[in-house]
């Protein structure tokens, strides 16, 4: 019999195989880094980055509030989530900013619809058959600029007529808690199989395999990103995918991992990095956020507006944007979910102008081909 | 589940979604007896066997050269490693490689205490063969019009199991299906029994190629001269009743077929001759007759048993081959034969507890038509254990590989990948371990570990679609209204269309056929 770990790494040289990915390489015209980090599932921006300022948010949240009273101040309005602490040293070093009550163009609440048209960069789901950060790589200067998706494929968000690469060696940690969460429930009313499943989970937490996955997990893909991105040669555009954002249940332990492996995978990127991190522009964006207000299972469900996060030397941080729309009940979008007041496209579109000095309306028409109004968030990165 | 998705998951191997669903199932089936193919393109351009008996030839020579170096350098008073496998046979495998089971897991471990000439073949040889074959089978499973007789194809090989983990057969094992089975698939069962019994791959498995009668005129002539014993290592050798013990307990009649160890014996006194030709060369090979094409069935007259048998109290006076050939004829048409096949059927699509009306009916149907498969067939889809939807069978890994690689798309297979996959499942492909083949019941597959194995696996190809595949909508096509509403609610709320994919795959629905 095999041990778990070696079935992985065998099976998932298998599975790498069953396919194999196109990896281009060519001469970079531009220093720049650009990473996009899509967190799949609808992260909740109000658990990440909390408005403790607003007199609603204590009182709404309930117990999750109290999470914040350790929390890392991100000025005097908002708070960081206490394991967020990489993302508050950045912040205190003027290295990120927060971009609160954003979202895509999506108004309705279905992960799939709403994740393709956060990748695809068009208004309505499968509309656009590729993704933005591919329609990018035709705007760099060169044209020749090599992207690499940190995955088992590529995801669509960077797929589309320019060749990419992605890379995910069998070493690659497993991040499926959350499958395997998702595979107990649907096995609950089958005798055979939930039997079966109990002891295989048994099996694996005695393994420890369960423990501190998310913040190992994102360490090792953050220094395997930044391995990706380093040097003359590397690559200059990359997406990192993250899953397990989807809190129906048991919200506060489940995010509180989630947010933990979020920080060490910027913790990892920024040291593995070194040198060009100054050149760096990470952007943190989920498909829609989440509801205002806990449900009845200690989570929340599918919401509108959630947080954009921008990391990076070359990012003009230390701040919190945010025309913030308010947590009582009559501001609340639908009377329940946290309201866009920023486009999160038009925010897309103005960091990756700005960092690659493009011109914002030739920029915006390419990524975000139906923009509404493309006005310009201007000074979000230095130059 | 409905009508449509038994066709499409008990019956056959797994819907794809780009194949149109049949307006009626029933007949679905029944229409691909037409469409199948014997020798569909993957598998006519694999290795043949030609090719892969005239390797297996090369390589008996090789040893034969070694092992004649090692004697010359005994002689002289110097150490040598051990003899090389198969070198000094008369026919072809010597005992030094039977019990071997150099095998692909852990392969150099189990390939260590094995000669350079052997270990090479393994690695350079057999073991590219077995990937070719491999591919070739799973490149069928995932395009072929007819994947309920393929299904058959599959059924058919496990009963005839070899196991390609013996140095003779890691090539030439997955040969047996694409020769013995798949002509047959379609038709007598009694020429099956045939094809598979003559076949190279089982004969060297079940070491029947080596079988030597005491009082043939080979051994006599072994008794009488030591130069040829020592040439052709008579004396060694003797009666194998492996295969005949085999065809009695596990091809025919079944275990609990009434027959004692005298039929054993006698049948396999009836089958020394049966043997396969031009694997060695040599005088010995040439006085008994074993030479020619590489591969290919032979009777050696001179190793055959003289007199006549009784094989279940039966007499069989026949001179030569057409001996074992009338009791394979007898087995072939006993009721207990039947009986065994017809349970088998049934376990595979009536539950792994056989109806006993189901077994009756296919029983029946086969002692009617005188084994004549596509009528037992029709009796399996006429059958409405078959189509009950409480009996539902767990799938195997190679029944959920197929189906899964078919649900996302898949119509080609690199065979490392595909290997490696079965390989850690649980049910690495003609390598069941043993001629019982592998079991068919629930017990043995939806352990623990195999759940976790394929959730592993799901994730994985899953994530190999790139989001591009909407479990929403491929769920229906796969499970036409049979999935239940906990299976759609949990695909519907995936945080991403590749966990919802992996859900999918690992559904319960999905999990059994």
């Amino acid at each position: 019999m095999y041990d778990r770990r070696t079935f992985l790494a065998q099976s998932a040289a298998a599975a790498a195989l069953l396919v194999a990915p196109g990896v281009s390489v060519a001469q970079a015209a531009t220093d720049r880094r650009f990473v996009f980090i899509i967190q799949r599932g609808a992260a909740d921006g109000l658990g990440t980055l909390a408005p403790t300022g607003d007199p609603g948010f204590a009182p709404l949240r309930g117990a999750f509030a109290q999470d914040f009273a350790n929390g890392i101040r991100a000025g005097d309005f908002f708070t960081l989530h206490p394991n967020l602490a990489e993302a508050g040293r950045l912040f205190a070093a003027r290295e990120a900013l927060f971009v609160h009550a954003v979202a895509s163009p999506y108004r309705d609440r279905s992960h799939f619809d709403g994740q393709n048209i956060l990748e695809t960069g068009g208004r309505a789901a499968y509309a656009l058959r590729d993704g933005w950060m591919n329609r990018l790589l035709g705007l760099l200067p060169g044209g020749q600029s090599r992207a690499i998706a940190v995955s088992a494929t590529v995801p669509m968000v960077l797929r589309g007529a320019r060749e990419v690469g992605s890379y995910a060696p069998s070493a690659l940690p497993d991040a499926s808690d959350d499958l395997l969460a998702r595979v107990g429930n649907l096995y609950e009313s089958d005798p055979q199989l939930h039997a079966a499943w109990q002891q295989a989970m048994q099996t694996r937490s005695m393994a420890g395999d369960i423990a501190d996955a998310g913040g190992r997990n994102g360490a090792a893909t953050g220094q395997l990103a930044a391995r990706l991105l380093s040097g003359a040669g590397g690559a200059r555009v990359a997406v990192i995918e993250t899953g397990g954002w989807d809190t129906h249940a048991g919200q506060r332990a489940r995010l509180g991992q989630q947010l933990r492996g979020l920080d060490a995978m910027l913790g990892a990127l920024r040291t593995g990095l070194g040198a060009d991190w100054a050149n760096t522009l990470v952007v943190v964006a989920t498909e829609f956020g989440r509801t205002a207000a806990p449900n009845g299972t200690g989570g929340t469900d599918h919401g509108t507006a959630s947080l954009a996060m921008l990391f990076g030397g070359a990012v003009a941080g230390g701040r919190v944007i945010a025309d913030w729309p308010g947590l009582a009940q009559a501001s609340l979008h639908e009377g329940r979910d946290l309201r866009p007041t920023l486009d999160l496209d038009t925010l897309i579109a103005s960091a990756v102008a700005q960092h690659y000095r493009l011109d914002m309306a030739r920029a915006a028409r390419a990524l975000f081909p139906n923009i509404a109004a493309a006005r310009a968030v201007e000074g979000l990165v230095r130059t | 589940m409905s009508v449509l998705s038994l066709a499409f998951n008990r019956f056959g191997l797994g819907a794809r979604a780009d194949e149109a669903a049949p307006d009626d199932a029933r007949r679905w089936l029944l229409q691909q007896f037409d469409r199948f193919e014997a020798r569909p393109a993957p598998i006519a351009a694999a290795p043949q066997r030609r090719e892969i008996a005239g390797q297996l030839a090369a390589y008996f020579d090789e040893a034969r050269t070694e092992n004649r170096a090692r004697r010359r350098a005994r002689r002289r008073g110097e150490t040598q490693p051990q003899p090389t496998a198969g070198a000094d046979d008369m026919t072809m495998t010597g005992p030094a490689m039977r019990g071997q089971r150099p095998g692909m897991d852990g392969e150099n471990d189990q390939l260590a205490g094995l000669p350079n000439s052997a270990r090479r073949f393994i690695r350079q040889t057999s073991r590219r063969n077995y990937l070719a074959l491999v591919r070739a089978r799973t490149n069928v499973a995932l395009t072929t019009p007819a994947p309920f007789v393929e299904r058959m194809v599959h059924f058919w090989a496990n009963h005839f199991a070899i196991s390609a983990d013996r140095l003779v057969t890691i090539g030439i094992g997955g040969l047996l299906e694409f020769e013995a089975i798949r002509p047959h698939v379609l038709g007598r069962f009694e020429d099956m029994l045939f094809a598979v019994e003559r076949h190279p791959a089982m004969l060297l498995y079940l070491d029947q190629a080596q079988s030597i009668g005491p009082n043939s005129e080979a051994a006599q002539l072994g008794q009488r001269f030591a130069r040829f014993r020592q040439q052709a290592q008579v004396q060694r050798r003797g009666i194998n009743e492996n295969l005949a013990r085999e065809i009695l307990e596990l091809h025919t009649l079944g275990v609990d077929g009434g027959y004692t160890q005298a039929d054993v014996t006698e049948f396999a006194k009836a089958m020394t001759g049966w043997t396969v030709a031009g694997l060695t060369r040599g005088p010995a090979q040439r006085f008994i007759g074993v030479e020619g094409n590489p591969g290919d069935f032979v009777f050696a007259g001179r190793i055959h048993e003289p007199g006549a048998r009784t094989v279940l109290g039966r007499a069989y006076r026949q001179d030569g081959e057409a001996q074992a050939s009338a009791v394979l004829r007898d087995l072939a048409a006993d009721p207990r034969t039947a009986r065994h096949l017809a349970t088998k059927l049934a376990r595979h699509f009536g539950g792994d507890e056989p109806p006993p009306a189901m077994v009756r009916r296919l029983e029946q149907a086969w002692l009617g038509s005188g084994g004549d498969l596509p009528t037992v067939y029709r009796a399996l889809i006429g059958s409405p254990e078959a189509w009950a939807t409480t009996s539902a069978k767990f799938r195997t890994p190679w029944d959920w590989s197929i189906a899964t690689l078919r649900a996302v798309g898949t119509r080609q297979v690199e065979a490392q990948p595909a290997v490696g996959l079965l390989n850690q499942l649980g049910q690495p492909v003609w390598r069941p371990g043993s001629p019982a083949g592998f079991d068919d019941i629930a017990a043995s597959w939806a352990g623990p570990d195999a759940l976790m194995r394929r959730v592993e696996a799901a994730e994985r190809i899953a994530a190999r679609t790139g989001g591009l595949i909407d479990a929403r909508t491929l769920g229906p096509r796969l499970l036409p209204d049979a999935l239940t509403p906990a299976t759609r609610q949990a695909i519907a709320r995936a945080e991403s269309p590749g966990q919802g994919l992996a859900l999918l795959l690992v559904a319960p629905e999905f999990l059994r056929r």
